[in-house]
């Protein structure tokens, strides 16, 4: 059994019993798809929601939409069942508060909501999620039950 | 933005080095009047970094840090941010507060708010610089600090970044007499034809 770091901007797709991690995750979103039967696990760590609103979008693993589609193609590749797959999101904080309505500052709410809406156009069952807020996330996906550990400074661990 | 730094040639790369120089020059020198003290500066270190490896300059994605976040508006729009290792924090807060460097008991609500003046007046001093090399007009907005992740409080710098391309453009600097140093990152994060503004300042 090993533990998979996923890092910033990247994605991976692994079987049971490999373990998937990300570390630190603050506005950015980590994503995780499951087929428990199939015991195939996928997690990526996008930075921005949608690859279309930016030019150097060659990298598929930094944005929400192109995220989820190259991840569930690798997963589909390793035997997962599209149908089957479930799927959970952390991260997406807000780690500094300014007043007003600087649309810069938003963006880790911004990218849940792509994550969302990725998922759901993709007919993807979102199951459990611990996003938003000011602090950071290290997350730890188990390929044995696809419980996700949510990390946190200062407070107790989180299974969601 | 039509440029990202990954395209700069080197002579511009260069300019945002010097600028990065000498704003670290002039942050040196309000600390070290701030705190009375003689501060040495370290010769500052540019690099150009690749976004998904930014989470992990300060000691990994987990170390916990101190982040000094705040919005620039004016000729130059964006944000700037001093990050550090939070023993470099207390370092820096037992150097203000007089006491011993070593004392890394939790900061008092005092610590915090020293924290955040000297963050204020050393990212002050770096955008003055800026302005005055530049004849720009920079509009530094009330900064905000937070404690966490490494990983998570670079993630800001790092979508910023990744607006525009793959690479970051980060200065270390250090400070502090022999055996009283203190590490930090400056880290300018122009927006959309903010730099283009910068060069043309420069008439380049």
């Amino acid at each position: 059994m090993a533990l998979i770091k996923v890092g910033m901007a990247d994605l991976k797709a692994v079987k049971y019993p490999d373990n998937l991690t990300t570390l630190g995750l603050g506005s950015c979103i980590g994503v995780t798809l499951y087929d428990a039967s199939a015991k195939v696990s996928g997690m990526a760590h996008f930075m921005l929601p949608d690859s279309t609103q930016i030019k150097n979008n060659e990298n598929k693993a930094k944005f929400g939409d192109t995220a989820i589609d190259e991840l569930l193609k690798q997963m589909l590749s390793l035997g997962a069942n599209k149908s089957r797959l479930v799927a959970k999101i952390a991260g997406g904080a807000q780690m500094f508060s300014f007043g007003g309505k600087n649309d810069l500052m938003r963006i880790g709410e911004r990218n849940a909501i792509a994550a969302k809406e990725k998922l759901k156009a993709l007919g993807i069952r979102l199951i459990a999620e611990d996003t938003g807020s000011n602090y950071g996330r290290t997350i730890e996906f188990m390929s044995e039950n696809g419980d996700l550990h949510v990390k946190t400074i200062g407070k107790e661990l989180k299974v969601i | 933005m039509s440029e990202e730094y990954g395209n700069l040639d080197s002579s511009k790369l260069d300019v945002l080095r010097e600028l990065g120089n000498i704003g670290a020059g002039n942050a040196t020198t309000a600390l070290s009047q701030m705190i009375n003290k003689r501060v040495d500066m370290g010769v500052p270190k540019a690099e150009l970094i690749k976004i998904e490896k930014i989470s992990q300059i300060l000691g990994g994605e987990e170390s916990l840090v101190a982040g000094i976040l705040l919005g620039i508006e004016g000729d130059v729009e964006g944000m700037m941010m001093f990050v550090q290792e939070q023993v470099s924090a207390h370092h820096l807060v037992n150097l203000l507060m007089g006491r011993d460097l070593d004392d890394f008991s939790e900061f008092t609500e005092m610590d915090l708010s020293a924290l955040q003046e000297i963050g204020n007046i050393i990212t002050g001093a770096y955008l003055n610089s800026l302005s005055a090399l530049t004849g720009l007009k920079i509009i530094p907005s009330v900064p905000n600090m937070a404690f966490d992740m490494a990983g998570a409080i670079l993630s800001v710098p790092a979508i910023e970044f990744g607006k525009v391309g793959d690479y970051a453009l980060l200065i270390q600097t250090s400070f502090g007499g022999t055996g009283e140093e203190v590490f930090g990152y400056f880290i300018l994060i122009p927006e959309a034809n903010s730099y283009e503004k910068i060069f043309k300042s420069l008439g380049m």
